[in-house]
């Protein structure tokens, strides 16, 4: 039995979650102020996917892992110096606006565009990982239209644990309501994962990764083709939350008067 | 001519609705147009009442379990009977892990965590809950995913028997096998509970005595937890020192966390505790309306605008009290 995977993570960038977000009218819409002057990261939960697939191609030799990206080129490339260093991956770039104002279908479609033109990939060896939701756009969409743009029909989302069985047999959790997980069997591949936090930590730098990974990560971003998105979605406005809350803060208050207010105000309907 | 909107729900076992179905059913009612009323699942008659011009289903054993290829006929299939405009449904795990698959499919657009939607707009939160958007799509068909919450529950008898039914072709490799509940002492996510109770890292530091206090700590927010019923959220941080081995409060998991890369539970009331109220954190907060937070701190993120009130106090010392209040007030009442 071939266990070898051919796993692609699809991973976008978005701002680092502590730096301060303005939305600004551009002249395509939408866009974030000094957008290309933020620094970025990968977007955590296809981080969090990235590195499951890594640990997954550690265990069945002959795996390997791709990581498919639609962003400026010049911000993925700042945000390569750090990843390039976790996990051992092929880069295929896209070059493309990252924010959260692109359509998931349109970012899907650049993406299943990069996917069919990897060389030698193998459907029947393919698992197609991501996040479940992005940082940015946050729609929870793009990981299921990219499976139908690729005939997937096996898809999970909010995944938290992937193991493999005897028989080749992928056990999925994936994350439903009141805290619980669906336990599911899926014969083989290929199937789409869009990964919740799944459960490994992030994995320390390693130079060595870092500097074979960035051999081949340099020439994947000079030849990034351009992705254009369309016009499926108009927005009539992006703003901030207006409401800011009048914060009483109570200092002087003994710890038994502290807990008769919490308690009665738990307790009030 | 108007719009036919295609209303998708799938059913509980006994062929209700669930409360965020019914929500979002409420939501899709009064965009106005012809209502068409699709269900999937096990059992679905007799339907709900909800004045459809046309009730549909795709129902039997195929539908009962939550699954994207044998969800994604379905709905297809419905969408297809319905010659629908525009497709509403809940934002459950059930129909999220699906739709935009299915808008895909037929050539569609979808927007999801819809919280406001008009027949023509549609209003989200972007950058896990930092910004809010309102959009349009200029072409159909059109899915929309409502959050919960967002408008009262329909309510109606189950007296419709006259059901459309369908049944799509389905090929799966997928067998769902069963629901388990994270590893922990007990479920402590609530999702319907009146009050979110959210632990932050500080419980697990040292405290005026020099020593870290873990096994209080979890057994103040358990018994907490216990006596109000609210459902347990957490900081990342706290999290992330569960899960790197460390003897620290291990009912806590990555289900439970708040904020950016946790998510954006909706309670009325919330209590943060030894947590700091960072950014990344209370962006999870955004529809919690009303928030108290109990820091050794007073220039903590929650002083500076992002809670009703901050209690500058050790949560040790106030909530061992919290406990013993509650306790006396049998039978909690909040739930």
């Amino acid at each position: 039995m071939n266990t070898a995977y051919q796993i692609v993570v699809c991973g976008g960038i978005v701002p680092d979650p502590l730096q301060t977000l303005e939305p600004i009218s551009g002249p395509k819409g939408p866009a974030l102020k000094n957008e290309l002057l933020l620094p970025h990261v990968l977007d955590p939960w296809s981080a969090h996917a990235l590195y499951e697939a890594a640990h997954l191609a550690r265990q069945f030799p002959g795996s390997k892992v791709w990581l498919v990206s639609v962003a400026p080129k010049a911000k993925l490339q700042q945000v390569m110096m750090t990843v390039a260093q976790r996990v051992p991956l092929e880069l295929v770039a896209i070059d493309g606006v990252a924010n959260g104002f692109t359509d998931s279908a349109d970012v899907a479609a650049a993406l299943a565009s990069a996917i069919e033109a990897i060389p030698g990939l193998d459907q029947s060896r393919l698992l197609l990982f991501g996040g479940w939701e992005s940082a940015s756009r946050g729609a929870g969409a793009t990981m299921q239209m990219l499976g139908e743009r690729l005939g997937i029909t096996e898809q999970f989302q909010g995944v938290d644990q992937l193991t493999v069985g005897e028989d080749g047999s992928l056990r999925v959790l994936e994350r439903i309501e009141g805290g619980q997980h669906q336990v599911s069997v899926c014969s083989a591949p290929p199937a789409v994962f869009g990964w919740a936090t799944g459960n490994l930590r992030e994995p320390t730098n390693n130079p060595q990764i870092g500097m074979q990974n960035m051999r081949a990560i340099m020439p994947a971003l000079q030849k990034a083709k351009a992705a254009q998105f369309g016009a499926g979605i108009e927005f009539q406005s992006v703003t901030l939350p207006k409401a800011q809350r009048e914060t009483r803060i109570v200092k002087d208050l003994s710890a038994e008067a502290i807990a008769k207010e919490i308690a009665d105000w738990v307790a009030a309907e | 001519m108007a719009e036919t909107i295609l209303f998708l729900a799938h059913t509980e076992a006994d062929g209700t609705l669930s409360k965020a179905t019914r929500e979002a059913l409420a939501c899709a009612h009064a965009l106005g147009g012809d209502l068409v009323l699709g269900m999937v699942g096990a059992k679905v008659a007799p339907a709900i009442d909800c004045h459809a011009v046309r009730y549909l289903a795709v129902c039997g054993e195929d539908f009962a379990a939550a699954r994207y290829s044998t969800d994604a006929a379905a709905a297809e299939a419905l969408y297809r009977a319905a010659g629908a405009t525009v497709v509403v449904a809940a934002q459950t795990t059930r129909w999220a892990r699906v739709l935009a698959g299915v808008a895909q499919r037929v050539g569609g657009r979808v927007d999801t965590h819809v919280t406001q939607l008009t027949q023509t707009s549609a209003t989200r939160w972007l950058y896990r809950q930092r910004m809010e958007a309102v959009s349009s799509r200029p072409g159909h068909p059109w899915f929309v995913l409502v959050e919960s919450g967002i408008a009262p529950a329909f309510t109606g008898s189950y007296t419709i028997d006259n059901i459309e039914q369908y049944s799509p072709g389905v090929s799966t490799r997928t067998v769902v096998t069963s629901r388990q509940a994270p590893k922990s002492e007990q479920q402590t996510i609530r999702p319907e509970a009146g009050l979110l109770f959210v632990a932050g890292a500080g419980w697990t530091k040292k405290q005026k005595d020099g020593r870290t206090h873990t096994d209080d700590a979890g057994r103040l927010i358990l018994g907490f937890l216990e006596k109000s019923q609210a459902s347990l959220g957490s900081s990342k941080s706290l999290v992330d020192l569960s899960g790197e081995g460390q003897a620290v409060l291990p009912f806590l998991s990555h289900m439970n966390q708040v904020g950016q890369t946790g998510s954006t539970p909706r309670h009325p009331k919330g209590l943060a505790t030894c947590c700091h109220g960072e950014e990344p954190h209370v962006v999870g907060w955004r529809f919690i309306k009303e928030r108290r937070a109990v820091n050794l701190d007073p220039n903590c993120g929650w002083a500076r605008g992002k809670a009703d009130v901050l209690y500058v106090a050790d949560a040790f010392e106030v909530m061992e009290r919290v406990n013993a209040l509650l306790e006396e007030r049998v039978p909690a009442s909040v739930g």
